[in-house]
């Protein structure tokens, strides 16, 4: 996942949506895991777009 | 690492975390409140808006510091611009203040304190520690120092993120049509009316709705949420606030003080909140109201009634699923019946069309209904739509 992080206001929209647990939001980093399975749900809801999913 | 101990142990100190934390304080319990910001209650992710009501049966003073506003009622927007004002006595029990919320999340965390618990900033649960299968406490980072902290109870309040309640065993992931992404921009220099809260449906806000809160002197929280199923792109909920902000004249002025996001839950509460050892409330337990998206209220009674219980198990000396199910049983008394019907008549809202929803608002200004209310805006929906309510008989 690429994290723009000049984007990010640390709401946890994404962590919050996310089906696999696979963010984590500490405090002002957001930590992705290996859980994640490409859904793009936390990209789609993100309120300021700052989620892109890295192009494999 | 280094090792604590206490009776209770609660993550968020947000309105549920701190009424949950106060009331087991208050009954004699030891208690640890973690928050992994360095500031309670910024930065914001709400749009303020409270009922008088529940404040009241909470046994919570109104204090003017944390009040910005005090609301004569509530005007809904149709998309073509019909405006419908609703006084104070017919806007149902959805008006009452614009908080300060900077300064009332603070309030409820200092009630926390005076009731002797204590609350560690900075300090992030990083997951729950489980012994034999039984859960015995959560590991945290307090400004990059480990902690394991053990506790006869985990009382999850870590908001829309919920996750404290995943790593311990319930399923807390929501469908996204259940979930609104929120943006909101404080604004001043605008001009807006004062006291009246503004909520404006339709295909401007998809899914969901905007709002307009006002904050005194020019002041106001102006937001919408876009419901998950509707988000096609990312930063859809920017993308719709933006053509708001500049096409609405009463805010072209207007200068953005502070931007908000957040997620909003719009389901009727997990279907479990209790396991051996540990309890959820408030955002973490899906318990906002899916129709006005206020959660406030509900954190903090599910936080209260936590405590109790909390304080009455310890009497008993007995923290499993089965006696912490006294919790389960007194939230769902006193809201899960409107937390069901407004989540199914979310669904149908959200499926009503520009068109629809203006012949809507111009019927209840012809309407003799006293109150509107989700119930009373449904039964108007029902007599000039019959066929689109039809499924939902149940609901009268
Ligand atoms: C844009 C928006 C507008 C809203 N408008 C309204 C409104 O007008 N009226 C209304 O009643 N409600 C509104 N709500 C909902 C309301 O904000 C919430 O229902 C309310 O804050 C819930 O309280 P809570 O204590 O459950 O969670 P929160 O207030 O979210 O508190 C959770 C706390 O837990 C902390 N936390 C999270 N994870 C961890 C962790 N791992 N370790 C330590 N701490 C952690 C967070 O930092 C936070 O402080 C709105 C929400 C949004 C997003
Ligand atoms: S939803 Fe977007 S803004 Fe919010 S924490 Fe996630 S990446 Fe950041
Ligand atoms: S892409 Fe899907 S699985 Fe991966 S982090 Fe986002 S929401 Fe979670």
């Amino acid at each position: 996942m690429i994290v723009a992080y000049e984007k990010c206001l640390h709401c946890g929209c994404c962590v919050g949506t996310c089906k696999q647990n696979a963010i984590y939001l500490n405090d002002y980093i957001l930590q992705f895991n290996d859980l994640c399975n490409r859904c793009g749900r936390c990209v789609k809801v993100c309120p300021v777009g700052a989620l892109t999913l890295e192009v494999k | 690492m280094q090792k604590l101990q206490c009776d209770v142990v609660v993550v968020g100190a947000g309105p549920g975390g701190s009424m949950a934390a106060k009331y087991a304080a208050e009954g004699g319990l030891s208690v640890l409140l973690l928050e992994k910001k360095a500031e309670i209650g910024a930065p914001l992710r709400c749009a303020e808006g409270v009922s008088k009501k529940w404040l009241k049966e909470m046994g919570i003073e109104p204090d003017p510091k944390w009040i910005s506003a005090d609301m004569d009622g509530a005007i809904i927007v149709s998309p073509s611009g019909h405006r419908f004002k609703l006084d104070e006595s017919h806007a149902g029990n959805e008006v009452g203040y614009v908080l300060e919320r900077h300064l009332f999340d603070k309030a409820l965390a200092e009630m926390a304190a005076v009731a002797g618990a204590t609350i560690m900033m900075r300090t992030s649960c990083t997951g729950v520690i489980k012994e034999d299968g039984k859960l015995v406490g959560v590991y945290a980072n307090r400004m990059g120092e480990p902690l394991e902290i053990r506790a006869k109870c985990v009382v999850a309040a870590d908001g829309f993120e919920s996750q404290v309640s995943r790593w311990a065993g319930l399923d807390t992931s929501i469908d996204l049509k259940d979930m609104d992404s929120c943006l909101q921009y404080r604004m001043a220099n605008i001009d807006v009316e004062p006291n009246y809260c503004e909520f404006v449906l339709g295909s401007a806000a998809p899914g969901g709705y905007l709002w307009i809160f006002p904050k005194g002197n020019g002041r106001a929280n102006v937001g919408i949420g876009v419901q998950g199923t509707k988000c096609k792109r990312g930063a859809d909920a920017k993308y719709y606030l933006d053509k708001f902000v500049n096409e609405d004249p009463r805010l072209k002025d207007g200068q953005i003080l502070e931007i908000v996001a957040g997620g909003v839950s719009t389901c009727p509460g997990l279907d479990d909140t209790v396991l051996d050892n540990f309890l959820a409330v408030g955002d973490a337990a899906r318990l906002i109201d899916p129709i006005t998206g206020g959660g406030i209220a509900h954190a903090c009674q599910s936080g209260m009634y936590a405590g109790q219980v909390l304080v009455d198990c310890a009497k008993e000396g007995d923290f499993s699923k089965a006696a912490l199910q006294v919790y389960d049983t007194m939230w769902r008394d006193s809201m899960e019946d409107k937390l069901v019907r407004n989540w199914i008549a979310k669904e149908k809202f959200a499926t009503l069309d520009d068109k629809i929803l203006d012949d809507v608002v111009l019927a209840i200004n012809d309407s003799d209904i006293k109150e509107v209310n989700v119930y009373n805006l449904l039964k108007v929906i029902k007599d000039k739509y019959p066929d689109l309510m039809s499924e939902m008989e149940d609901l009268f």
